[in-house]
């Protein structure tokens, strides 16, 4: 059993909400590096997930994961409180991410994707790159992180759909901005949803400017043994949990992760209509 | 006892199976073993033979001729006991075992009719010794040292088992939140009951074996940290897990699994039970299963109880097929199509992604390959489809990567095995054994269990000397 030792309401619009977990996991908190990912399972009849490790304390053993309220499991997550407990919780998972030598890397985080950035950034500026972030979300009260994001940047932007914050637009908006100004960019590492990352490498696939985007394909062991993250990468079929979850943004075929993510639908739904939880603010 | 000597001529106890009808409804166990009057008229048939071939089938060497003789007397705890001394999960491999090939072949009743069937027998006393005894392992001395066993399937449950037996202090890690390896996610529920491998597993606790789930060597914990923790020798039993597909063009559309994902969603996950289990499996009215192993049978049979017309594909014809026989008559049983000399060559999808044909080619057999198999090859202008929404590749899985990726000076060989030695288990770091599907490929329960045996024997030697 995992404890839960703090838990934090990053977001909430109403109808889903952003929340923040530190989990006791100190084996996991030992070993964790950027990039990493855990599987957890709340209960005996629970789904395994998969969450990046958003940050991790080896002193304390906390293992920091954030979620959005989507489905059944992230939402019976968000009902969890601190002093509650999880049954399973495994990790790291997947390939650390590493970079080298990096010296202007831009970070694009999009909506949630802002959580799994969020450690790479950190990384990345204390390591000695310099760190241009880039942040979008549909309004301002989805902007994760802000601060965080901001200490750990040397530049730092914010873009939202509908203006309400920051730019008026995409992240790709200020993307090509910071090119056009002639700024050299030698990295971009893009997380966020798959429209937004397939934007982002379309754009540097342009320029030629190195790509990394992180997938977040169906999971069910994360240990390579099952197949259901395969992603097809330069024409290769990988699988995400072992092979990744980053991999270069030009090679991957985002049009067939996006397919194989909404394999599930129907069948989520039928959960959630049973849980009584289909309509917005259910289950809270 | 006197032998019977008719006994030979009269045809084995036939085991009472579930209804076809009720099968396909549910999970519930098809083969229901014998009962106590059958189990001793069938132990009667054996000849009590003064070199029992049988044994030498066995790859870990049972008493057979011994257990049988205590089982058509009627003593059932002392044949369980009799078993349990070579082999620690009789109640599993009584279930799962390829008996046919190996101690069942080599019986002497089968040269002039059919043997006797060890394998029910096997199943029979340990589901009596289960309901009634529980041997515990009690250590007086303490050995005292500490041994690591990594992957909880039948090579580690072995190697603990025998370890626990020498009175070590035994600490079991695995990825998965529950033990048992493939006894767990991969063999259903119709087949093998779990309640049976947590019975083993239980057995072993009792022992005093540690069990930590949620640990996966080579990311939560590397082989360096257990030395680190004071375990003197690790014992690596990770399976064969990562899932091999064939390269089709189609093949990564909705609806296509690997049969571990398949198996591991429902077995595993109680998919099966969904939406009560949050874990959902995809399953249409028409599923294909290509291959035509135990993990193909097994696929398709659940697929069945899910609902679907199933059909096997495999490109040789029946006589090839590596599955058990019986696992092939129940299959057919239960209504499951087979198309044989079919080889599939590509998945065809509808505009939303989803699997909604398979387009496959007629083969014939010709000369036989290395594998002494006769070659399949195409027929031109066979080709012919089969309407599916649901594809599962049972084609065959190699070792999984993470311990060997995270520990470089581990050797393998070309196909990321494991390289231990036969006798021992040694492997090219010292203190590291292993054995099971990761050194030897796909194989058997009783054969990863052998080689789990093997290397508690090298280890207590490497730690005795050391
Ligand atoms: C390596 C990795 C890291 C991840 N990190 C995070 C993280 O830090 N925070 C976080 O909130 N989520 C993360 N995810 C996604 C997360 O695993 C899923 O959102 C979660 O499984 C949803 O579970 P659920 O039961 O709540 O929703 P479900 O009931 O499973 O799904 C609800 C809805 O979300 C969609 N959906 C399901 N899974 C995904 C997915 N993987 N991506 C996008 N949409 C999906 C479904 O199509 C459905 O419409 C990560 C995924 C991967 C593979
Ligand atoms: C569907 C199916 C049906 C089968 N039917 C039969 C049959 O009828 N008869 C028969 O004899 N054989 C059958 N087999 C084969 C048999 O199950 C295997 O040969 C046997 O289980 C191998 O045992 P093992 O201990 O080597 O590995 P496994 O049973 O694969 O166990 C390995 C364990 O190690 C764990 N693990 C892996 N990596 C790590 C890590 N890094 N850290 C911690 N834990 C780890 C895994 O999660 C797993 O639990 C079948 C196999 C399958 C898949
Ligand atoms: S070979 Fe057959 S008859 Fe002979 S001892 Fe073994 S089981 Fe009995
Ligand atoms: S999640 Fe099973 S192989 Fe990646």
């Amino acid at each position: 059993m995992y404890k839960v030792l703090r838990k934090k309401v990053l977001t909430d619009t109403g109808v889903d909400r952003v929340i923040l977990l530190d989990i006791e996991a100190p084996l996991v908190a030992k070993k964790h590096k950027p990039g990493h990912f855990v599987m957890l399972r709340i209960d005996e009849k629970g789904e395994r997930v998969p969450l990046t490790i958003a940050d991790a304390n080896p002193e304390t053993g906390a293992v920091t994961i954030i979620a959005q309220e989507v489905g059944s499991t992230s939402k019976q997550l968000g009902r969890l409180e601190a002093g509650d407990h999880i049954l399973d919780f495994v990790g790291p998972l997947g390939q650390a991410a590493h970079y080298p030598e990096h010296k202007h890397v831009v970070c694009i985080g999009g909506g949630l994707g802002v959580a799994p950035l969020y450690p790479e950034v950190k990384h990345l500026y204390q390591t000695g790159s310099h760190v241009t972030s880039i942040v979008g979300a549909r309004n301002k009260d989805l902007i994760l992180l802000e601060s965080e994001m901001q200490e750990y940047s040397h530049e730092f932007y914010i873009a939202t759909d509908d203006g309400s914050y920051g730019t008026k637009g995409f992240v790709t908006t200020i993307l090509q901005e910071l090119i056009d100004s002639n700024t050299p960019v030698d990295l971009v590492i893009a997380i966020g949803p798959i429209p937004m990352m397939k934007a982002v490498a379309n754009l540097t696939r342009k320029y030629e400017i190195k790509t990394l985007v992180s997938l977040n394909s169906l999971m069910v062991d994360g240990t390579g043994m099952c197949g259901a993250c395969r992603v097809t990468v330069g024409g290769e079929t990988k699988f995400t949990c072992i092979d990744g979850p980053e991999f270069d943004g030009h090679l991957v075929d985002f049009d067939e992760q996006m397919r194989r993510l909404s394999m599930y639908k129907d069948k989520e739904k039928e959960v959630l209509i049973q849980e009584g939880c289909g309509g917005a603010n259910g289950c809270q | 006892m006197s032998v019977d000597k008719r006994a030979r001529f009269i045809g084995r106890e036939p085991m009472a199976l579930l209804e076809d009808e009720l099968r396909v409804r549910g999970f519930s166990e098809v083969a229901l073993g014998y009962t106590e009057e059958q189990a001793i008229s069938e132990a009667k048939r054996c000849l009590k033979c003064k070199n029992p071939k049988c044994q030498l089938g066995c790859p870990v060497n049972i008493d057979i001729k011994d257990f049988i003789a205590l089982t058509a007397e009627g003593k059932f705890i002392e044949a369980y006991k009799k078993i349990k001394e070579k082999n620690s999960l009789p109640a599993v491999c009584g279930r799962v075992c390829p008996q046919e090939e190996q101690c069942e072949v080599e019986c002497i009743v089968g040269l002039k009719g059919e043997p006797v069937a060890i394998g029910r027998l096997e199943r029979f006393v340990s589901d009596y010794a289960l309901t009634k005894e529980h041997k515990k392992i009690v250590c007086e001395v303490s050995a005292g040292k500490k041994v690591a066993v990594v992957g909880s399937g039948p090579a580690g449950l072995a190697c603990a088992g025998e370890l626990a037996k020498l009175c070590y202090d035994v600490t079991m890690y695995e990825a998965f939140h529950e033990p048992g390896g493939v006894l767990m996610y991969g063999i259903p529920e119709f087949r093998l009951p779990k309640g049976i491998v947590k019975e083993e597993v239980e057995f072993l606790k009792e022992a005093g074996v540690k069990i930590e789930c949620n640990v996966i060597i080579g990311k939560t914990l590397t082989i360096d940290d257990l030395f680190e923790m004071g375990f003197e020798a690790v014992f690596l039993g990770t399976g064969a897990g990562l899932p091999y597909f064939l390269g089709l063009e189609g093949e990564n559309l909705n609806g296509v699994y690997s049969a571990n994902e398949f198996l591991t969603r429902v077995n595993l996950m109680r998919a099966y039970r969904f939406p009560e289990y949050k874990t959902p499996v995809y399953v249409g009215n028409h599923v294909a299963v290509i291959g035509a192993g135990n993990v193909a049978m097994d696929a398709a049979r659940t697929a069945r109880r899910l609902g679907a017309t199933v059909h096997i594909i495999y490109r040789r014809s029946e006589e090839e097929m590596p599955a058990r026989k019986e696992e092939i008559e129940h299959a057919k049983e239960e209504g499951i199509g087979f198309l044989t000399l079919a080889n599939p060559m590509k998945v065809i999808g509808d505009e939303k992604g989803y699997v909604k044909e398979i387009v496959c080619q007629q083969m014939e057999l010709g000369e036989p390959d290395e594998s002494g198999r006769r070659r399949p090859q195409a027929i031109p202008g066979s080709e012919f489809t089969l309407p599916v929404d649901t594809l599962v590749v049972a084609v065959g899985q190699g070792p999984n990567p993470i311990v060997t990726q995270a520990t470089p000076d581990l050797a393998t060989n070309k196909w990321g095995n494991i390289i231990a030695d036969e006798q021992t288990g040694a492997t090219s770091i010292p203190g590291v054994y292993a054995g099971g599907d990761v050194v030897t490929g796909a194989a058997t329960v009783i054969k990863a269990m052998g080689a789990g045996k093997i290397a508690a024997a090298g280890i207590h030697n490497y730690l005795t000397n050391k």
